[in-house]
């Protein structure tokens, strides 16, 4: 080891299974851009309630009034006016993996969904571009009155209907932001889970969320129920092929936590680098109900991704569990927010981040105690590591206390991977590279560890694999 | 032939000499002490022997085992039976304490580690150090206090048993019982085939130990050689009146 010339470099993770392209065969889209015409069309193509119709043009009214962030990284390569919002893939949508089509099938097959599904889950859903392609629940699951289906079936099933008028962006309306507008416009696809009280579902349902077509955009929509006293684990995972022009992802997730419930929301995004990745996630969690959000964050050019829980009830707690890894041309701003709005409310967030041969990542919170919220308690560690001086890291971490009885604690660290750490390592017989996997692999080991099994695995052989070789 | 032999080593940090003209040898079985001044170059002589990026020789060479290894990977001088306990060794989070000895143990001697009888040393050579069994699966020097992560150094020596052993300072700062415990440590690690190099401003820690030689690194050279009697004539009369005297 040498400090001169050296650097310590990693690869970009090897993209290789999820780049390759399928031939784009659309059974059917709309233009690209976005108009009332537009919407219409994907209102009429989707044949929605009157309510649903309404409820879109509203949404693109209020996109039109509504600015571009003015903070976050550069959305300079994203017009609207080239994104295809609506592709309905060659197919209805299965529950039956043999008839989904082949090349949508070999797909979902190099990604390892299926054989997830036999292997570790409750439920699998896959949604191809725009339309969910697949949707399967065990027997036992269906049998303890769980639903999982795609937001479509739910939003025409004369029991499930309803709840969804009732829920479908209330939590998060399209007043909130402008991609989130975009999305109440455009939307198509996603999940909508629902839990019965007391049901515990006790291994994991998984969405799976693929974009193939160049220039398009994804805005599925995830709505999530879970009774008094029920439980669950959702996972959701993205990925997309490389493409030259801009794909946008501008995705919803609800999520309803009852009294005493809990859920714990997987997020494992590993979009292309050419991908805007604008998604909004939030949950509400009544009285004794807890919300635990784990989320990687590996790929995407542009990322703005802040889950947000809102602890409304007594003794409602949260807790976010957070890696983001920014190689070369990416620029990841990653956080979570949350406001305490009842008395005795828990919220931990702990965070990590990697960047690498120039990416960006920023650590964005923020944490807001209410003036009723008693006795809450909340701490905050974000964490950063940069492998070379081309790469940055930035923690901006707010708060708004408006009670004093209250336990706040807050912890920031940005660091480099220390020569010394290496020396020490490679002192005791350990490879230069080995001992830099080592030393990234263990800062992302608190985080690892909360990741479902098969990803932290492929996780820590992506860090190794990643560290092997190369001088900068 | 010696074990290490450093022949007229020049070393510099940041373009500032340290150490010139140095030379030591060291044979095979024997226990060697390093003492000098404040500031006198003993953590840059030892963080070179070992191959510290940050330290850069200028001139000179150091041999191990009749090898060149002036210009050697750290980790290959590792591998040749080189081991450094470290001053203030690194806390690396992540990787618990146990995994890191095997990881190591398996680069250093090129076997495959067998896992039970590997356990089974581990715990008993933690219970020779007075360590708790939990500090196996701790990260690696992580929240340690500085007499557990001494402790640490002397059991890693311990399961990688090398040829040549480095204490940088690792008696400073330990309470009586910590010292005596470490101390015994390098006892057992002792025999005739592994060599020490002491760095140490106690005497405690020497004292089951036969010493064969004690230089005086003053001045960027080794100042004086001598035998067990000079660790007494310094804490008696200090380094000050050395330092005109030549060179041995």
């Amino acid at each position: 080891m040498k400090t001169t010339g050296n650097k310590t470099y990693v690869e970009d993770i090897d993209r290789s299974v999820y780049d390759i392209k399928d031939k784009v065969d659309a059974a059917y889209q709309v233009a690209q851009g976005l108009t009332p015409e537009i919407v219409r069309e994907i209102s009429e193509a989707k044949n929605d309630p009157e309510w649903m119709r309404e409820f879109r043009l509203k949404s693109l009214e209020i996109y039109n009034r509504l600015s571009l962030p003015n903070w976050g990284p550069s959305l300079e390569g994203l017009n609207m006016d080239n994104i295809v919002t609506y592709i309905r893939p060659n197919t209805a949508m299965r529950g039956n993996w043999k008839e989904v089509p082949d090349d949508i099938k070999n797909t979902f097959e190099r990604l390892g969904i299926p054989e997830a599904e036999r292997k570790s889950l409750a439920g699998v859903g896959a949604q191809y571009d725009s339309e969910v392609v697949y949707h399967n629940v065990r027997e036992e699951v269906r049998r303890q009155g769980v639903i999982y289906t795609d937001m479509e079936s739910a939003l025409h099933d004369p029991v499930y209907g309803p709840m969804v008028k009732e829920h479908f962006m209330k939590l998060v309306p399209p007043e909130d932001h402008k991609f989130v507008a975009l999305h109440g416009a455009v939307w198509s696809g996603g999940s909508f889970v629902y839990v019965p009280e007391g049901v515990q579902v006790e291994i994991p349902l998984q969405s799976y969320f693929r974009l193939n077509a160049p220039g398009a955009g994804q805005f599925e929509h995830t709505l999530i129920i879970v009774e008094k006293g029920a439980s669950l684990h959702f996972i959701e995972g993205c990925s997309a092929p490389k493409y030259n022009v801009a794909n946008l992802h501008a995705g919803c997730v609800e999520l309803y936590v009852a009294e005493n419930a809990r859920l714990r929301y997987s997020t494992i995004e590993n979009w292309s680098k050419n991908m805007y990745n604008l998604n909004t996630k939030r949950a509400v969690v009544e009285k004794g109900g807890t919300i635990e959000w784990v989320s990687g964050s590996f790929g995407s050019h542009v990322s703005y991704l802040y889950p947000m829980s809102i602890l409304k009830g007594e003794n409602s707690r949260m807790e976010f569990t957070g890696i983001t890894f920014a190689g070369n041309g990416q620029s990841l701003d990653t956080g979570a927010k949350v406001v305490h709005a009842a008395p005795h409310t828990y919220s931990n967030i702990n965070t990590k981040s990697i960047s690498k041969d120039g990416g960006n990542c920023t650590y964005r919170s923020s944490v807001t105690v209410l003036p009723n919220a008693n006795d809450c308690k909340s701490s905050v560690s974000c964490e950063s590591l940069m492998l070379d001086d081309r790469s940055r890291s930035d923690t901006i971490p707010a708060m708004d206390i408006q009670n004093d009885n209250v336990d706040i604690g807050h912890e920031a660290k940005i660091g480099r991977i220390s020569d010394e750490a290496i020396f020490y390592l490679m002192s005791r017989g350990i490879s230069e590279d080995d001992a830099k996997a080592m030393i990234v692999t263990g800062f992302a080991e608190p985080i690892a560890k909360e990741l479902p099994v098969e990803y932290a695995v492929e996780m820590n052989n992506l860090i190794k694999l990643e560290m092997e070789g190369s001088i900068g | 032939m010696q074990l290490l032999e450093i022949k007229n080593l020049k070393v510099s940090v940041d373009d500032n000499v340290i150490l010139d003209g140095l030379n030591l040898s060291i044979g095979k079985g024997e226990v060697h002490v390093l003492l000098g001044p404040n500031g006198a170059g003993k953590s840059t002589l030892v963080n070179t022997i070992m191959g510290h990026p940050q330290y850069h020789v200028e001139s000179g060479s150091i041999y191990f085992e009749g090898k060149d290894i002036t210009h050697a990977p750290v980790n290959e001088r590792a591998k040749a039976g080189l081991f450094l306990s470290f001053q203030n060794p690194e806390e690396v989070p992540g990787i618990s304490l146990e995994s890191f000895i095997r990881t190591s143990r398996n680069t250093v001697t090129g076997q495959p580690v067998k896992l039970f009888a590997f356990k089974k040393e581990l715990r008993q050579k933690m219970d020779e150090l007075n360590m708790s069994e939990e500090y196996a699966s701790r990260y690696l020097n992580v929240g340690f206090s500085g007499g557990e992560k001494k402790k640490s150094e002397i059991l890693q020596m311990l399961m990688l048993n090398p040829k040549l052993a480095i204490l940088d300072e690792t008696d400073s700062g330990l309470d009586v019982d910590a010292v005596r415990i470490v101390s015994q440590g390098v006892e057992k690690y002792k025999n005739s085939d592994n060599s020490l190099l002491i760095i140490t401003h106690n005497t405690k820690i020497l004292e089951y130990l036969q010493v064969d030689a004690v230089h005086v690194l003053m001045d960027g050279k080794i100042a004086k050689t001598g035998d067990r009697t000079l660790i007494d004539q310094i804490n008696e009369s200090g380094f000050q009146h050395l330092s005109a005297a030549p060179a041995v």
